[in-house]
C-alpha cells in the first residue's frame, strides 16, 4: 500500500506505508492489545476500520497533508544547533523543531489526523485527556476548526501547574473538566475520559493523546506522528549528507518518541534513545520512568510497562513536567525495548531545568519541560561523542506553558499557591 | 462449567424467580466491617460478586470508585480479598461467588496463582471488566484449570458477532450491562433492555444477568420479568457511604437487600422460562 498519490511536492515527502504493524489484535509482541470494557469494543473496532479505510484513501491524505502544511506549518525545520554543540563539546546537535508547529507542540499532528477521522465518522463531539495541556489545546484547536463540541479532561493538579493552557482551551471554546479522582493527574484524566466515552461513544470521538491506549490508538497515533521522523530523516540527509548516529526523544506515553524514532527503526546504524522523567531521581521512587523501573501490566486498554506496587495497584508518579507524569508507556516502545532496538535514558527534574536554560541561553530557543528531558540526555550523550558525529533531538514543544513552573524553581516568583 | 453456579440458576428456575446478584467491594470500608456486610448480603442473594479493589476502576462510577479508594486506604490486599471470600464460603456452601475486578491485579499476581487462590478460597467464577474475549489468551487456561467460570459482559453496543464470541468464550452466565455507561448510572429504557436480553437469550444457552443501573426494587422487579438474574451493585455500595456508623451500615444494607430480594422473587418466571 505505497504512496500512490503525489499531489504536491510536500506530500511526496512522506511514505504512507504502514511499517512494522501490530498483529490483527493490535499486539506488538506480548504488548498492546485491546483490554477494554465490552461497551467500547465495538466503537474501537469502528475506529480501527475507519482508520484503515482513511489511510487507504488518497483524499484523506490530501486533506491531512494540506492541513499539516498550511495550518500546522509543516515541514518543521531541522536546526543545527552549532553554539549548543560547541558548548557541550561533542557531537553535532540537530533539533527537530516541533515547537514551531501551530499550538507549539507535536501533539497537533495527531489531533489533525484524529479530528479528520472523527469528522469522517460523523461524530459531532470530541473528548480528550490532557496532562501538560498541549494535547488538550491541540484537540480544542481542531475542534474549533471543524466546528465540533469539545470536552477536555484534566487532573486538578495539572490544571494548577498548566494554567495558561487551561485558559487557551477555554478561549478555543472547549470545556475543561477538572478530575479529582485518584492522583488528579494524567492517568486519572484518562480514566475519566474513558468513563465519559463509554456513555457517549454513539456521538463522540475520543481523541487519544499519545501512542498508548487500546488498539488501534497506538498504531494510529504513531502513524499520524511519523511525519516528524520522516521529515527529519530527509532533512538530515540533505543538510549533513548522512544519517544521525543517535536519535533522542522524551517519553510520556510515547507519541513524539514514536514520531521521531519509528522512521529510523530500520536504519540499524542509528541508536534510538527514549528519555524518561527521572523526577527526583530513579532511586527515590519519585519519578515517571515506567520503561526503566516498571513491570508489565495492564492499564488503559493495553499491556505495557507500568509503575505499580507488588499487587498491581498503579502508583502515583512524579515529574516536574506534567506531560511526562504518566505511569504507563506506549506498547510499541515497550516492545522495541525488549527487542533491544531501543535504548533507555532518563533525566531528573533538575537536569531538565538546567537543559532548558542551556538551550535558551545558547540558542535563544525556550523548550518545553518535556522536551528539556530529551535535551538533557541528548547533551549528555553528545558529550561522549566526536564532533563529526550527529545527535538528533526532538524538540517536541515550546516552553511558554512552563514559564510559571520555571520561574518558581529559579526563585523569581513567590510561591503563592 | 462450574457446577455450583449452574445449580444456583437451576434452583432459582425451580423456585420460579430470577437470581439476585449482589455486589460489594471487598474491604470496604474496612476488613472487619466488610466481612459482616458480605455475610449479610450473602444471606439475601443467590450470587455474590466480591469486588477486588483497584487504583484505576475505569468502568465504575463515583460510588464504586469511592469504595475502591476506601478499601485501598484501609490497607486491603489481594490476600484479604481471598480470606473474605473464604469466610463467606464457609457459611454459605450453595452461594455462587464471583470475583470481580480489573485485569492488572490478577495479572500482577500471575493468572495461574490467582486462579489457584481464588478456587481455594471458594470462588466459582471470575469477571474481569477489561479482558474481553479477544484477550482471553492471558487468563482462560488458568481459570479453566481451576474450575472457575469466566463471566463475560455484553452491552447495548454488542453486535451479534460479539454475542457469539461471548457465548463461545464465556461460561457461568452472561452479564448484560444495561446501559452504555459506567456503574451507577441511570438505567436505560426497560423495553430496549428487554429486547436485547431476549435476543441474547435466543442466541446463547447461558443465563443472562442484567446489571449496571438497577437501583430501586421497582427496577429490580421489572428486570426480573425477563432476565435470569438481577445484579445490584452501586445501590448496595452506596449504603456504606451514606450511613453514619458501622451499625447503621449493616442495618440499612440488610434492609435494602431484603427489599431487593422481595422485589426479585415477587415475579414468577415460571411462565417465561
Ligand atoms: C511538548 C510535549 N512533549 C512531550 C510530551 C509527552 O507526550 P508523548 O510521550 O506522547 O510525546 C508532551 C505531553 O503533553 C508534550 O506536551
Amino acid at each position: 500500500m505505497n504512496a500512490s498519490f503525489q499531489h504536491t511536492d510536500f506530500a511526496s515527502m512522506y511514505d504512507l506505508e504502514i511499517k512494522h504493524p501490530p498483529d490483527a489484535g493490535g499486539h506488538f509482541g506480548r504488548f498492546g492489545g485491546r483490554f477494554a470494557a465490552e461497551t467500547l469494543m465495538q466503537p474501537l473496532k469502528e475506529i480501527e476500520e475507519a482508520f484503515f479505510d482513511a489511510w487507504n484513501d488518497d483524499a484523506f491524505h490530501a486533506e491531512r497533508l494540506q492541513l499539516l502544511e498550511n495550518y500546522v506549518g509543516r515541514a518543521t525545520p531541522l536546526y543545527h544547533a552549532e553554539r549548543l554543540s560547541r558548548r557541550i563539546g561533542g557531537a553535532q546537535i540537530y533539533l527537530k523543531r516541533e515547537d514551531l508547529t501551530h499550538t507549539g507542540a507535536h501533539k497537533i499532528n495527531n489531533t489533525i489526523g484524529q479530528g479528520l477521522l472523527a469528522r469522517r465518522m460523523g461524530k459531532k463531539r470530541v473528548i480528550a485527556e490532557t496532562g501538560a495541556g498541549q494535547h488538550g489545546v491541540a484537540t480544542a484547536t481542531v475542534a474549533a476548526m471543524f466546528g465540533m463540541d469539545c470536552d477536555i479532561y484534566m487532573g486538578r493538579e495539572d490544571i494548577a501547574r498548566q494554567m495558561p493552557n487551561v485558559l487557551r482551551m477555554r478561549l478555543l471554546g472547549a470545556n475543561v473538566i477538572p478530575v479529582d479522582s485518584g492522583t488528579a493527574t494524567l492517568k486519572d484524566a484518562v480514566n475519566e475520559a474513558l468513563r465519559n466515552w463509554v456513555a457517549s461513544c454513539e456521538n463522540t470521538f475520543y481523541i487519544f493523546g499519545t501512542a498508548a491506549g487500546p488498539h488501534p490508538y497506538p498504531l494510529l497515533v504513531r502513524q499520524f506522528h511519523t511525519v516528524i521522523g520522516q521529515e527529519a530523516r530527509a532533512q538530515i540527509l540533505k543538510q549533513a549528507g548522512r544519517l544521525p548516529d543517535v536519535a533522542v526523544a522524551c517519553v510520556g506515553g510515547g507519541s513524539n518518541a514514536m514520531g521521531l524514532l519509528h522512521p529510523f527503526r530500520d536504519d540499524e546504524s542509528v541508536r534510538l534513545v527514549a528519555v524518561e522523567a527521572a523526577g527526583y531521581g530513579l532511586s527515590t521512587g519519585k519519578h515517571a520512568a515506567s520503561l526503566a523501573a516498571g513491570k508489565a501490566g495492564i492499564l488503559h486498554g493495553n499491556l505495557t510497562f507500568l509503575l505499580e506496587d507488588e499487587e498491581g495497584q498503579v502508583t502515583g508518579t512524579h515529574s516536574i513536567s506534567a506531560g511526562l507524569d504518566y505511569p504507563g508507556v506506549g506498547p510499541e516502545l515497550a516492545f522495541m525495548l525488549e527487542e533491544g532496538r531501543l535504548q533507555l535514558d532518563a533525566a531528573t527534574d533538575d537536569e531538565a531545568l538546567e537543559a532548558l536554560q542551556l538551550l535558551t541561553r545558547s540558542e535563544g530557543i525556550i523548550p518545553a519541560l518535556e522536551s528539556s528531558h530529551a535535551l538533557a540526555a541528548g547533551a549528555r550523550i553528545a558529550k561522549t561523542m566526536h564532533s563529526n558525529q550527529i545527535v538528533l533531538i526532538n524538540l517536541s514543544g515550546r516552553g511558554d506553558k512552563d514559564m510559571n513552573t520555571v520561574f518558581k524553581h529559579l526563585g523569581w516568583l513567590e510561591n503563592e499557591s | 462449567m462450574n457446577i455450583r453456579l449452574s445449580k444456583v440458576f437451576e434452583r432459582c428456575k425451580r423456585e420460579g424467580h430470577a437470581a439476585l446478584v449482589g455486589y460489594l467491594t471487598a474491604g470496604d470500608p474496612d476488613i472487619a466491617t466488610s466481612r459482616e456486610l458480605l455475610h449479610a448480603l450473602a444471606d439475601q442473594t443467590d450470587i455474590l460478586e466480591i469486588g477486588m479493589p483497584f487504583s484505576d476502576p475505569m468502568a465504575d462510577g463515583p460510588v464504586i470508585q469511592a469504595a475502591s479508594e476506601r478499601a485501598l486506604e484501609a490497607g486491603v490486599h489481594i490476600g484479604d480479598v481471598f480470606s473474605l471470600t473464604r469466610s463467606v464460603r464457609e457459611t454459605h456452601p450453595d452461594l455462587g461467588i464471583v470475583l470481580m475486578g480489573y485485569a492488572n491485579v490478577p495479572y500482577a499476581m500471575g493468572f495461574e496463582m490467582f486462579a489457584e487462590n481464588a478456587q481455594d478460597a471458594g470462588a466459582d467464577a471470575v469477571l474481569i471488566v477489561d479482558i474481553p474475549p479477544e484477550e482471553g489468551h492471558i487468563c482462560d487456561a488458568a481459570l479453566k484449570k481451576h474450575n472457575l467460570d469466566r463471566i463475560l459482559l455484553l452491552s447495548p453496543t454488542s453486535t451479534d458477532e460479539r454475542i457469539r464470541l461471548a457465548s463461545e468464550n464465556g461460561s457461568g452466565f452472561i452479564y448484560y450491562v444495561s446501559l452504555t455507561g459506567i456503574t451507577g448510572a441511570d438505567m436505560g429504557d426497560i423495553n430496549l433492555i428487554r429486547n436485547k436480553v431476549t435476543h441474547i437469550q435466543s442466541m446463547s444457552d447461558m443465563p443472562v444477568c442484567v446489571g449496571f443501573g438497577v437501583k430501586t426494587p421497582e427496577q429490580a422487579t421489572q428486570v426480573a420479568q425477563f432476565a435470569d438474574g438481577v445484579v445490584v451493585g452501586s445501590h448496595f455500595v452506596s449504603r456504606i457511604s451514606e450511613a453514619k456508623d458501622n451499625d447503621a451500615i449493616l442495618a440499612t444494607l440488610i434492609d435494602s437487600a431484603s427489599q431487593m430480594r422481595k422485589a426479585v422473587t415477587s415475579v414468577s418466571t415460571a411462565a417465561t422460562a
